[in-house]
């Protein structure tokens, strides 16, 4: 089913996806003319597939349960912030905070992702194939971060038990973020991440893993940042 | 909050349209700033000619008229509470008529190319009351205002002019505008409002008049403001966009053949034309960004 945003209020597009008709059962919808607008897809809790031909605002798809969208163009801030499950690929670039607290899911990001991309995750997947910002993973705390591109000033600043693996260069490590061995398992973990996003053009052994040395948020007296 | 907008043509065969392109980005931008709106538009400058933008408040035009043609020989082009006054009469002796005679007015901006309308209002309400949509010109810049600093007013509207041909707007706050501001008194700078952007204003126009180059100014802001900001800067030939390190205040810039715009958001520039074929990106943290300069 086509949805116009030209025509259709964005609450009348949401409350439809939010809301499925079970007489129809209509599980397949494409968003024409999103032209920017703030919280496209937010809320969706079914399994379904929605497809945004176009450049989307702030919020598009947070909270997301289920469902697989697709943005054919940019996204603004939080792109699938507090994302519980489900997937969700944006084919150009993303703003600041993309996946923001996201607990479940996997988020794809075909182009970079500004600064803070996966700010506070807590538990889901993004895979990003160009490049993020400063502060990305800044306190997060569970879940993947995959970058293929570089990384850019205090990234995993405070991190818990996130694990962050890039390819290019990190501009700088956040307090308490440390460069791991990759192990056997991660590598395995990682070629999976890689297949799901269909990135053939990167090997999982030339990656870099990233995570916490625990200093910080193990309470020592003798702290000294 | 707040919301900026600026556009650049690189084809002039869309000049008659810049005003209408800027004010829809204007509209849609009062979702971020309805407090009051404010412009900056740039048309090919005229030989020894300068434009002085005049807000006359309250007072009647024609009185207006009569007290301004006692001191100068000008064309008076009324818009609104704004006057555009034309003369060949210089900066440095215009400033000091109006400030011996005129104090019941504002001088928002003047240059050979500038003309600055700004109003408390609904930016929908404000662009029809100056007739945007009629202008034409080579770039212009806007914003919309939502106050956090200082009260709703003219004066703490934007832009501010920073200078001849020169302006600023301003989305964000800044936190050391009072030391700034008893600093740049001391310089002999003056403010006509309790405003952070004016503040900017000042510092940008006075290293400037320092001999710095605006791309030096900027960079020398990122050290010297405390605060959030992205900053567009209008001059007679382009325009300039800066973003602070930490760059929480958004921007997002689209660029085809045809024109350069910049916007808080990019639901401000979907109507332009040929925007989804756009290189849309957003400007770095701390990267001094300029067109036409």
């Amino acid at each position: 089913m086509e949805l116009d945003l030209k025509k259709l209020e964005l609450r009348n597009v949401n409350d439809k996806l939010q809301n499925l008709d079970r007489k129809t059962n209509e599980r397949d919808f494409t968003i024409i003319n999103p032209e920017g607008n703030h919280a496209i897809c937010a809320g969706l809790d079914k399994e379904m597939n929605v497809t945004i031909k176009g450049h989307v605002g702030y919020y598009c798809a947070g909270m997301n349960k289920k469902a697989t969208i697709t943005i054919e163009g940019n996204v603004g801030t939080g792109v699938a912030e507090n994302m519980m499950s489900g997937k969700v690929h944006v084919k150009g670039n993303a703003s600041q905070s993309a996946g923001a607290t996201a607990h479940g899911g996997l988020l794809i990001i075909d182009g970079d992702a500004s600064s803070r991309c996966g700010i506070s995750m807590k538990g889901a997947d993004i895979i990003v194939k160009g490049s993020v910002g400063h502060m990305s993973g800044f306190m997060s705390q569970s879940g993947n971060l995959v970058v293929c591109g570089d990384a850019g000033e205090a990234l995993g600043d405070s991190l818990y038990e996130t694990n962050i693996y890039i390819k290019g260069t990190v501009k700088s490590l956040g307090a308490d973020c440390i460069e791991k061995k990759m192990d056997k398992k991660h590598i395995n973990k990682l070629k999976k991440f890689l297949k799901d996003a269909e990135i053939k053009n990167h090997k999982a052994e030339s990656f870099k893993r990233y995570g916490s040395a625990r200093k910080l948020y193990n309470f020592k007296i003798d702290n000294n940042y | 909050m707040c919301g900026i907008v600026g556009i650049y043509l690189k084809n002039e065969k869309l000049k008659n349209s810049l005003g209408s392109l800027l004010s829809k980005m204007l509209i849609n931008m009062g979702s971020r700033g309805p407090d009051s709106a404010g412009f900056a538009i740039y048309k090919k400058e005229e030989k020894e000619k300068f434009k002085y933008s005049i807000c006359i408040n309250k007072l009647n035009f024609k009185d207006f008229e009569e007290r301004i043609t006692k001191h100068v020989d000008a064309e008076l082009k009324k818009n609104s509470d704004h006057v555009v006054l034309k003369t060949s009469i210089k900066p440095h002796t215009m400033l000091t008529i109006l400030k011996n005679h005129f104090q019941d007015v504002a001088l928002v901006g003047y240059g050979k190319s500038i003309e600055i309308f700004k109003q408390v209002g609904s930016p929908s309400d404000v662009v029809k009351k100056f007739k945007l949509d009629d202008y034409s010109g080579s770039h212009a810049i806007g914003h919309t205002r939502m106050a956090t600093e200082s009260a709703i007013t003219t004066d703490g509207s934007h832009p501010y002019s920073t200078g001849e041909d020169e302006c600023l707007v301003h989305n964000g706050s800044l936190s050391n505008h009072n030391n700034l501001r008893r600093k740049l008194k001391k310089d002999g700078v003056n403010f006509d409002s309790e405003n952070d952007t004016e503040v900017a204003a000042g510092y940008i126009s006075n290293n400037l008049s320092n001999k710095k180059n605006l791309k030096e100014t900027l960079k020398d802001s990122l050290k010297d403001l405390d605060g959030f900001y992205t900053f567009i800067t209008g001059t007679k030939d382009g325009f300039a966009v800066l973003r602070d390190e930490i760059a929480c205040k958004p921007a997002v810039i689209a660029e085809t053949d045809d024109y350069v715009a910049i916007a808080s958001e990019f639901q401000a520039m979907a109507h332009l034309p040929e925007v989804n074929n756009a290189k849309i990106f957003e400007p770095e943290p701390g990267v001094v960004y300029s067109w036409g300069n």
